[in-house]
């Protein structure tokens, strides 16, 4: 290397500020990346408010972490002690009752924006081309925060913790031949007991964090290649963007605000009905609930799982019902990303979040009758979306030109 | 560097990684082991029952390694509708015979081979299924007398732990 590439190499250390922050920059350049990233950063000017879900979700994310820790204090990992002391935050710790129910409902919010985040990927394609790692990402910590959300639920050790937890840990028992070993192995014993709640205490955590390192890959991919916009056309100037302060940070907060009063309104008036009353009731092995549910945000997973009457083909249904979704990139052949502007394509987004909702309701109901039917077809319209329909349409439907963001937002003005 | 000296090189490399990776592998191992059931869990592993309480006709739940295990001293007509069917009827096929020991008592693990809930059934005021044995409120699968899986998701008939008679009426489990 000669010594002028090194001085070219050199030269890029040299920090723009000067005095104290300038001394900082220049060591550790993260006050040059934060102005250039989150101040100084284009954003497409038509972003709507579908796009302040992201933001919403990591509010929720640092909540969940902040009131966690706080859980953690008083919280022991064990089956003799766990309900107790979930029960003795409840009425003994000062402030605990507020604490234990931001972190639960906030886990329901946390779902909520994200489910409301991934429609709006898939509406306006933000799935597409070049923005695929940052969908891939994104799928990736969805699985990790139901892994993470299934371990939480577990802890508090009430009925419908630990039957959950024995229903979904027995699916691993579904893995021919090595099945229970693996699960002995998961569990450290031969059923969901003490042990089983000690590793998944650890694990929480362990999640927890691996999702905020996930949210790191994520916003670096989203900053290579800038937000999607609902035109789907990427700004062709720089009068077709706005910087990211003020523009996106005060519509974000504006819309975390309204999004936190709903959540409010629901931690303080009905801080319970999320959840379901069993789980008031001590772990018991020896009774299982007349009827298990799991946590709300998981019923359209659980309506796949039930839809298929094999057991092992349920595991594989419902595991790859996400990973699936993961190749929409490559299996949508559109040229055009956003549904304002594909006729068929957006009917079928459309029916995918219907169809989300209905397999919801249908995996909160007992698996018989009519129930199993709808399960099925919804199952069934899932996958027919991702494998049939994103190929097909892609070639059938006659796309209308895209708008640019400038042409986009005058016509919505007229 | 001259191209004579390039194989040996690779030669180095590739042993040096397939080492390292061996060597790597082999840490795993007491890591991934101590994730299995300690000694301490493993000596919980036998349990010994008085069958002398139990009337024909009632049920007894024990439990054995943490696990609900049915004691069932069955009747005449349980033991004859779990004989009285063909095997081809059954998902599992298996005999009643070779399910139990003694034609009156059938031993079986109260746990659903489906995702491991506790079947209903042991109890007289208990829905004991399509088939007279257990019912699984869970998913709904049903279990005959014989702890035979009959409809529903489950892929396997309850298991039958591994027990032995002490006298006439006291079994040791495990």
């Amino acid at each position: 290397m000669s010594s002028n590439e090194l001085q070219g190499y050199k030269k890029t250390l040299n920090s723009p500020y000067t005095g104290i922050k300038g001394w900082i920059d220049s060591r550790l350049p993260l006050i040059r990346m934060m102005e250039a990233e989150y101040l100084k950063f284009p954003v497409p000017k038509s972003l709507n408010y579908f796009w302040s879900f992201g933001g919403i979700a990591m509010f929720c994310l640092i909540g969940l972490i902040l009131t966690g820790i706080f859980l953690g204090f008083h919280y022991k990992p064990s089956a003799d002690d766990a309900f107790d002391s979930v029960e003795r935050i409840m009425r003994d710790v000062s402030f605990g009752w507020l604490i234990r129910y931001l972190h639960a409902n906030l886990v329901s919010f946390f779902f909520i924006a994200t489910f409301i985040h991934i429609f709006r990927a898939l509406y306006f394609g933000s799935y597409k081309a070049p923005r695929e790692l940052v969908y891939i990402f994104g799928l990736t910590m969805f699985m990790l925060m139901m892994a993470t959300a299934f371990l939480g639920y577990t802890l508090p050790w009430g009925q419908m913790s630990y039957w959950g937890a024995t229903v979904i840990t027995n699916l691993f028992s579904a893995i021919p031949v090595v099945g229970d070993a693996i699960l002995t192995l998961l569990l450290g014993d031969f059923t969901v007991g003490d042990s089983a709640v000690n590793r998944f205490y650890v694990l929480h955590w362990l999640l927890a964090f691996a999702i905020v390192g996930l949210v790191v890959f994520h916003v670096i991919t989203l900053h290579m290649t800038g937000s999607n916009n609902p035109t789907g056309t990427e700004p062709q100037s720089w009068d077709e963007t706005v910087s990211f302060h003020p523009y996106v940070t005060i519509k974000d907060l504006n819309a975390t605000i309204f999004f936190f009063i709903i959540l409010a309104f629901i931690l303080f008036y009905y801080p319970n009905i999320l959840g379901h009353s069993d789980n008031y009731i001590k772990a018991n092995p020896m009774v299982t609930p007349a009827h298990i549910v799991p946590e709300w945000y998981f019923l359209p997973f659980y309506a796949i799982l039930r839809a298929i009457p094999d057991k092992l083909g349920g595991v594989i249904a419902m595991f790859s019902s996400i990973l699936a979704l993961g190749l929409l990139p490559w299996l949508d052949t559109s040229k055009v990303r956003s549904c304002l502007f594909r006729p068929i394509w957006r009917y079928c987004v459309l029916l995918f979040a219907v169809n989300f909702l209905v397999l919801m309701y249908v995996g909160g109901k007992p698996a018989e009758g009519l129930y199993v039917l709808i399960s099925r077809i919804g199952t069934a319209y899932w996958f027919l979306f991702i494998f049939v329909l994103a190929p097909l349409v892609g070639f059938l439907e006659t796309p209308r030109q895209p708008l640019t963001i400038t042409n986009y937002l005058q016509s919505k003005k007229a | 560097m001259s191209d004579s000296k390039k194989p040996r090189r690779d030669f180095i490399k590739l042993s040096a990684m397939t080492l390292g990776g061996v060597g790597a592998a082999s840490l795993l191992i007491p890591f991934i082991s101590s994730m299995n059931p300690g000694k301490d869990t493993l000596a919980l592993a036998s349990t010994e029952i008085d069958l002398s309480p139990l009337e024909e006709g009632q049920s007894l739940t024990v439990i054995w390694r943490g696990k609900p295990v049915f004691i069932k001293h069955r009747t005449k007509s349980e033991i004859d509708s779990a004989r009285n069917i063909s095997l081809e009827e059954l998902p599992d096929a298996e005999e009643d015979s070779a399910r139990v020991q003694k034609d009156n008592w059938l031993v079986v693990l109260g746990v659903c081979t489906h995702l491991g809930c506790v079947p209903l059934g042991q109890k007289a005021s208990d829905t004991k299924g399509d088939y007279g044995g257990w019912f699984c409120p869970c998913h709904g699968s049903h279990y005959d007398t014989s702890g035979r899986i009959r409809k529903g998701p489950a892929p396997t008939n309850l298991p039958v732990p591994p027990y032995v008679f002490l006298t006439d009426n006291r079994i040791k489990i495990g």
